[in-house]
């Protein structure tokens, strides 16, 4: 619930999620100005901007809060730019709220844009055998899917996991998309149709696999006292963010990595890193995850969906198959999971993605997710996990 | 076996073993080998000895690449698919990635199943075999 440590989200934008392959740039202005326009802020009284950035797109990539910033006009804002992978976007937001919080900035902007190329993610280029992200694709022709596929049997091993129900997840993500303006994929399938996918990282099929896409997302974010006196009396807010890493000895094994840590030495801890992520942020926002009425996590595949559920407290370790048939995950259920359509129908845009997942929680939370609203939702949690040991939540209400 | 590793310092594809290195103050092992600094974070240990890792373990999940990796991998021409394995080593408390054996399908595996560390050729070029650890299946007497 809002706090002193709250910020508030007034003003939300995407550009669509597709595959054009146009300038991340381009993109990234459309949100902003989007969540501009939707914040009733004019861009040069924005005393803050904080990128999100691509590794894909060259130099202005990595500098992505400048480069919007001069796309927009220069206006003398502060900036920065964060990188940590698929959780870049929620390092922006997390950047932009410790300005306000620490009362250096009263409004910011938060954008993250992508352009991708086609097919699998690959390391950028160049030899280089003292990178893990390199060497994985090297020696092992380990992708992205391999990893989504080792948690995927193991679900199936140890839970009981079946192929219906990942096609279930996917099936269910496509109907919620179905009438989200901003979703790449807005086609409704069939268990036969997923189950007819080809195999691409077993048990995973084509159509249980997230694909990578262009897309932006934007969200204006400023303090109470600022939402107060720009008119706006009961703003979403964001009550808490987690951007943690993992404990040593992290037991799960993660991209790119070839081995976990060692737990000869130190025995594991409670929590897995993926179920350490959600839970700093309910801590942070005073939140018990039975109070969620719906959650975006990163469904990079239909089966991490399931291990989600569990990681972000929707259900006991071994129950998220029951959450699922039991039909609570979908719109209409107890707790809808990815009403957006998740990444199943979006697609990964790496570091609009979080920032997309904020966007999406601030439009239920106002009841303005039109043809996939939550009915009388309040509280909205989302989660990511980026490569090489980057956590990423946030828990919003209203 | 002719040819060299297709990674220096990762495994002796003689024994064949996958090589890494054990603290000397708090006995944590790490693979790939680590050796400036022990990354237990209550640890200030900066001395490790060269091991070399359990050539057995226990399948802690597998799956396949039905389609082709892309590059820097290598692929064999035409692709075949094959099969990855996360083995769990209980003496270090690690779980490590590695190929499946030639010939080894996801049908051939099981969570909790046991895979034994052998040495095979990932792909040749004009300098020669690269050579690279993959896990077979130890079959039930």
């Amino acid at each position: 619930m809002a706090s002193k440590r709250s910020v508030a989200v007034i003003g939300a934008g995407m550009h669509p999620w597709g595959k054009w392959g146009r300038n991340f740039v381009e993109y990234g202005v459309v949100a902003a100005r989007a969540a501009l326009a939707d914040a009733g802020v004019a861009w040069t009284d924005i005393d803050f901007v904080a990128g999100a950035d691509t590794i894909r797109n060259g130099y202005p990539g990595f500098i992505a809060g400048a480069t919007f910033a001069q796309a927009l006009g220069w206006s003398g804002a502060r900036v920065s730019s964060s990188y940590a992978a698929c959780a870049s976007g929620v390092q922006a937001i997390a950047s932009a709220r410790a300005q306000i919080l620490a009362g250096l900035s009263e409004v910011a902007l938060v954008v993250g844009a992508d352009t991708t190329p086609k097919g699998f993610f690959k390391p950028v280029g160049g030899d280089r055998p003292d990178d893990p992200d390199w060497l994985r694709f090297h020696v092992l022709g380990a992708t992205n899917p391999t990893y989504f596929g080792l948690y995927a049997q193991r679900r199936v091993a140890i839970h009981g996991a079946t192929e219906e129900d990942f096609a279930q997840v996917k099936v269910k993500n496509a109907a919620h998309g179905l009438n989200n303006p901003y979703a790449r994929y807005r086609k409704e399938v069939t268990i036969e149709e997923v189950l007819a996918s080809p195999m691409v990282a077993d048990p995973l099929r084509l159509l249980e696999i997230c694909a990578t896409s262009d897309g932006a997302a934007a969200v204006v974010l400023c303090s109470l006292d600022y939402a107060k006196r720009h008119g706006i009396a009961n703003p979403v807010t964001i009550d808490g963010i987690s951007t943690v890493t993992p404990t040593f000895p992290n037991a799960v094994i993660e991209m790119p990595n070839f081995a976990t840590d060692s737990s000869v030495a130190v025995a594991p801890g409670e929590r897995t890193f993926r179920s350490s992520i959600a839970h700093a942020a309910y801590e942070e926002a005073g939140i018990d995850p039975k109070d969620v009425s719906l959650a975006e996590v990163y469904d990079l595949s239909s089966a991490l969906e399931l291990d989600w559920y569990e990681d972000i407290g929707l259900c006991e370790v071994g129950e998220a198959e029951h959450l699922l048939r039991s039909g609570a995950t979908a719109l209409g259920g107890r707790v809808p999971v990815n009403p957006s359509g998740g990444l199943s129908s979006f697609g990964e845009a790496i570091p609009a993605q979080a920032i997309a997942q904020v966007a999406e929680c601030t439009w239920q939370l106002r009841g303005e997710a039109t043809g996939h609203q939550v009915e009388g939702a309040k509280v909205a949690v989302t989660a990511n996990q980026g490569l090489f040991g980057h956590g990423s939540s946030v828990v919003l209400s209203r | 076996m002719a040819g060299v590793p297709v990674v220096e310092g990762f495994f002796d594809p003689s024994v064949p073993a996958l090589l890494g290195t054990r603290c000397t103050e708090c006995a944590t092992v790490f693979f790939p080998a680590e050796r400036s600094w022990c990354r237990n974070p209550r640890c200030e240990s900066t001395t490790f000895d060269e091991v070399e890792l359990s050539r057995e373990g226990t399948v802690w999940s597998f799956t396949d690449a039905q389609y082709q990796p892309p590059p820097p991998y290598v692929p064999a021409d035409p692709y075949v698919p094959f099969a990855i394995v996360a083995v769990e080593l209980a003496a270090e408390g690690i779980v490590v990635l590695g190929q499946a054996a030639d010939g080894v399908t996801v049908a051939d595996l099981a969570v909790g199943g046991r895979v034994k560390l052998i040495t095979e050729t990932l792909y040749s070029d004009d300098d020669g075999d690269k050579l690279v650890w993959r896990w077979r299946p130890i079959k039930e007497a």
